[in-house]
C-alpha cells in the first residue's frame, strides 16, 4: 500500500489542468492527465420513481440521454468523453438495475468508439447506502453487500472506473459542521474516515483486480460539500468550510494509498491537494456544474483538473436539447478552451490556469484555499506528518495560517463578521492532544453513543 | 428585571459563555424571587432576538445553536413554567432518500423559535409520518427530500395523511429540487425554499405573526 511521504508536484505552476504526472490510459486509449483536458458528462433521472415497474422507462431514459450526448461530441469533433453514471439508491440495493444500465451506457460508447472513434471511459459511482441504517453499518450487511455486488457487476458491465462519494464519520461530522467544531470535523473525517475509507477501499482494490478496471477515487462530497453549501447559505463561517475543505484532502487521500490511481471524483474540490500529492490525474467541477448545486470555485475548480465535469444534471428539455446534451456541449467548449492554451505552450497554460486562479481565488476563503499555491503548501503539511491525525491539524493549521497571510496580504476577501473565527479554530486545533489515541479517549467519552458504532471502525 | 435583561444578553451573545452564564444568572433569577414564568418569558424572548439576527446574517448556525443550548438548559432549572410551544411539528426526510443535514437545521430552527418537534429522521415511510402525526396531534409535517427520484415519496406521503383523516394537518415540503410549483401540484400547504426560510413559512401557514 503506497503512502506518500513527498509531493508528486512541488511547484505551483505545475498544478496545471490537463497534465499530471502520472497520467492513466483507460480501454479506448484515453490518456487521461497526458496533455489534454477531456470532458467528463454526469446526468440523472427527472422526477420518476425507480422501481421494477419503471425500469423499462428508466433505461430508455439512460438509452436517449447517451445516444443523444455521444452523437453531439462527434459532431463537435470531440475526440474523447469520461461518463459517469452516479447510481440511486435503489439501484445500488438492486444491482441488477445499475448493471442493466452500466450495460446499456457502455454498449453506446463502445459503438461511438468503433463507428466515430470517439475514446471514452465510463465511471461508476454506486451511492454509499450503508448510511441507510442509523447508526451507519460499515462493514456488513445488506447495504455492504449489495454495494459491493454493484461495483462489481457493473465493472463487468463495461464500467471501467471505479469511484463513491463514501461516508464514513458522517455521522459524527454532519453536527460538527453545524456546530462549526473543527476537532470533531478531525475526528470524523481523519480518525473515522480514514479507518473506514481504508476498509472499504482494500475492497474495491480486490473487484478492481478481479475485473480488469481502475480504483479512480472517492470524494468527501457529503463533508466538504455539505460545508461548502452550508458556507453559500450563510449558514455557516466560509473560512470554517475553507479549512474543511483542507482536512478532508486527508481523508480522501487514503482512496490512493489503497491503489486508486484517478480520475480522482470530479465533486471532491480536494482534488488539487491530492494531485500535488498522488500526481494522479484528477476530475473536477465547476461553473459547469452549476445546474447541479451553486459554489464559489467556479473558475479555480479548472485550474488543475485532468476532467471537467458537470456533476449532475436532470434529464429535462432545455431550448437547446435535452440538458445533459447541452451540457456536455459546454463541457466540450469549456475544455477546447484548456486544450488550445496547453496546445500553444506553457506560457499561454500559465496564463490561462493564473487567470483561472485570480478570477476566483481573492473572492472567497474557499476559493484561496485551492490556488495552486494554497494546495502545494496544504499538500505539503499533509505528507510531512506522521500520521493522518495529525496530518488533518497540521492541514487545518496551515490552511488557518494561509488565510490569515491571504488577508494581511489583501490577496484574500475574509468579511469583518468571519475573521474571529480564525482565532477560534486555531485555538480549538491547538487544544487537541497530540497523540491520536488520546484524542480518540476524549471524542468517544464526548460523543453521544447512540449516534456512531466504534465497531464499525475498527475501534 | 435588570437580572433578566443579563440573563438575554447572555443567550443573545451565542458565544462560549452564554451557556454558564444564562445558568448563572437563572440561578441568580431564582434566588432573588423572580417569578419563573417571568424568567422563562425573557428566554423566549431572547431567542426571538436570536432568530431575528440569524435571520438577518447577523450570527451563523453554530451561534444560533449555542445560543439554543443556552437556553434549553436554563429552562431546566425553572421546571414546569407554564410556557407551552407554539405548535407541534413533524419532520423528516421521505422515503427512499437519506439526506439529512436540510432537515437537522430545519428541525434545529423550529425549536429554536419554540416549535415542538418530533424529527422522525431519514427514509422516513408514509405511514411513521402517519403515525407520528397522530400520536403527536401534530400542527405541521415537514418533509424534506435531496433527490429528484424521491419527489414522488413526497405526494405518497401527503396522499397517505389525507387518506387518514388528518385533513388539518398542514404539510410544508422542501430539499434541493423542490419549488413552489411542485408543493402546489401534489397537495402540499407550503414550501420552504431553504432552511433559514422556514421558521417564516410556519408561522405565515400557521397564522403566527411575522
Amino acid at each position: 500500500m503506497p503512502s506518500f511521504s513527498d509531493l508528486a508536484v512541488g511547484a505551483p505552476t505545475d498544478l496545471c489542468f490537463g497534465r499530471a504526472p502520472v497520467p492513466l490510459r483507460t480501454r479506448r486509449g484515453l490518456v487521461i492527465g497526458g496533455g489534454a483536458v477531456w470532458p467528463e458528462l454526469n446526468f440523472t433521472l427527472p422526477p420518476m420513481l425507480v422501481e421494477a415497474a419503471t425500469m423499462p422507462h428508466i433505461l430508455d431514459q439512460y438509452r436517449q440521454i447517451i445516444t443523444d450526448a455521444l452523437a453531439r461530441a462527434v459532431e463537435l469533433h470531440q475526440t474523447g468523453i469520461v461518463v459517469e453514471f452516479e447510481t440511486l439508491p435503489p439501484m445500488t440495493d438492486n444491482p441488477q438495475w445499475a448493471i442493466d444500465i452500466t450495460a446499456v451506457l457502455n454498449d453506446a460508447m463502445e459503438q461511438a468508439f468503433v463507428r466515430h472513434g470517439l475514446k471514452s471511459a465510463l465511471r461508476i459511482t454506486p451511492n454509499d447506502t450503508r448510511e441507510f441504517d442509523r447508526p451507519p453499518v460499515l462493514r456488513h450487511g445488506a447495504h455492504w453487500e449489495n454495494m459491493l455486488r454493484t461495483f462489481e457487476g457493473c465493472a463487468r458491465a463495461g464500467a471501467e472506473l471505479l469511484s463513491i462519494e463514501s461516508v464514513g464519520g458522517k455521522e459524527i461530522h454532519d453536527d460538527a459542521l453545524t456546530m462549526a467544531d473543527l476537532p470533531a470535523v478531525i475526528f470524523a473525517l481523519c480518525v473515522l474516515g480514514v479507518r473506514d475509507m481504508r476498509f472499504l477501499w482494500t475492497a474495491l482494490r480486490d473487484i478492481a483486480a478481479r475485473t480488469g478496471t481502475i480504483c479512480a477515487g472517492d470524494s468527501a462530497c457529503g463533508f466538504g460539500n455539505t460545508a461548502m453549501v452550508l458556507a453559500e447559505q450563510n449558514m455557516i463561517p466560509r473560512v470554517f468550510a475553507a479549512v474543511v475543505r483542507a482536512v478532508s484532502a486527508v481523508r480522501s487521500l487514503v482512496a490512493f494509498e489503497c491503489g486508486a490511481v484517478g480520475p480522482g471524483k470530479d465533486c471532491a474540490y480536494e482534488n488539487p491537494i491530492l494531485k500535488a500529492i498522488t500526481g494522479f490525474p484528477m476530475a473536477m467541477e465547476g461553473k459547469t456544474a452549476a445546474c447541479a448545486h451553486r459554489s464559489p470555485l467556479g473558475n479555480i475548480a479548472a485550474a488543475a483538473c485532468d476532467t471537467w465535469s458537470n456533476e449532475s444534471v436532470q434529464n429535462v428539455r432545455l431550448l437547446g436539447g435535452m440538458a445533459p446534451t447541452c451540457y456536455l456541449e459546454q463541457l466540450i467548449y469549456d475544455c477546447r478552451l484548456m486544450n488550445q492554451a496547453l496546445a500553444e505552450g506553457p506560457q499561454a497554460a500559465a496564463a490561462l490556469q493564473r487567470w483561472l486562479v485570480q478570477s476566483d481565488a481573492p473572492l472567497d476563503p474557499q476559493a484561496y484555499i485551492l490556488s495552486p499555491e494554497c494546495a502545494v503548501a496544504v499538500a505539503r503539511s499533509i505528507v510531512s506528518a506522521p500520521d493522518h491525525y495529525r496530518a488533518g491539524k497540521t492541514a487545518a493549521l496551515t490552511a488557518i495560517a494561509l488565510l490569515r497571510q491571504g488577508l494581511a496580504a489583501g490577496r484574500l476577501a475574509i468579511s469583518e463578521r468571519e475573521r474571529p473565527w480564525l482565532d477560534a479554530m486555531q485555538s480549538a486545533v491547538e487544544s487537541m492532544p497530540d497523540d491520536e489515541t488520546t484524542f480518540i479517549g476524549q471524542m468517544t467519552a464526548a460523543l453521544d453513543p447512540g449516534v456512531w458504532l466504534p465497531e464499525q471502525y475498527g475501534l | 428585571m435588570s437580572q433578566l435583561q443579563a440573563l438575554c444578553d447572555a443567550i443573545i451573545k451565542a458565544d462560549r459563555n452564554s451557556l454558564p452564564e444564562a445558568l448563572r444568572l437563572t440561578r441568580e433569577a431564582l434566588a432573588a424571587g423572580i417569578d419563573r414564568k417571568a424568567i422563562a418569558d425573557a428566554m423566549v424572548k431572547a431567542m426571538d432576538e436570536v432568530g431575528r439576527r440569524f435571520q438577518c446574517n447577523q450570527l451563523f448556525v453554530p451561534e444560533l445553536l449555542i445560543a439554543k443550548r443556552a437556553m434549553e438548559r436554563a429552562l431546566e432549572l425553572l421546571g414546569d413554567t407554564g410556557v407551552k410551544p407554539l405548535l407541534t411539528a413533524v419532520i423528516g426526510t421521505v422515503q427512499g432518500d437519506l439526506h439529512d443535514i436540510g432537515k437537522n437545521l430545519v428541525a434545529g430552527m423550529w425549536k429554536c423559535a419554540n416549535f415542538k418537534v418530533i424529527d422522525l429522521g431519514t427514509n422516513v415511510a408514509p405511514e411513521k409520518f402517519v403515525q407520528a402525526a397522530k400520536e403527536n396531534n401534530a400542527d405541521i409535517v415537514g418533509l424534506s427530500a435531496l433527490l429528484t427520484t424521491t419527489m414522488p415519496a413526497m405526494k405518497t406521503t401527503i396522499e397517505a395523511l389525507r387518506k387518514e383523516g388528518l385533513n388539518n394537518v398542514k404539510v410544508i415540503i422542501g430539499g434541493a429540487p423542490i419549488t413552489q410549483e411542485y408543493a402546489d401540484q401534489i397537495g402540499a400547504t407550503g414550501f420552504a425554499p431553504d432552511a433559514a426560510s422556514a421558521v417564516a413559512a410556519v408561522r405565515k401557514m400557521m397564522n403566527l405573526g411575522a
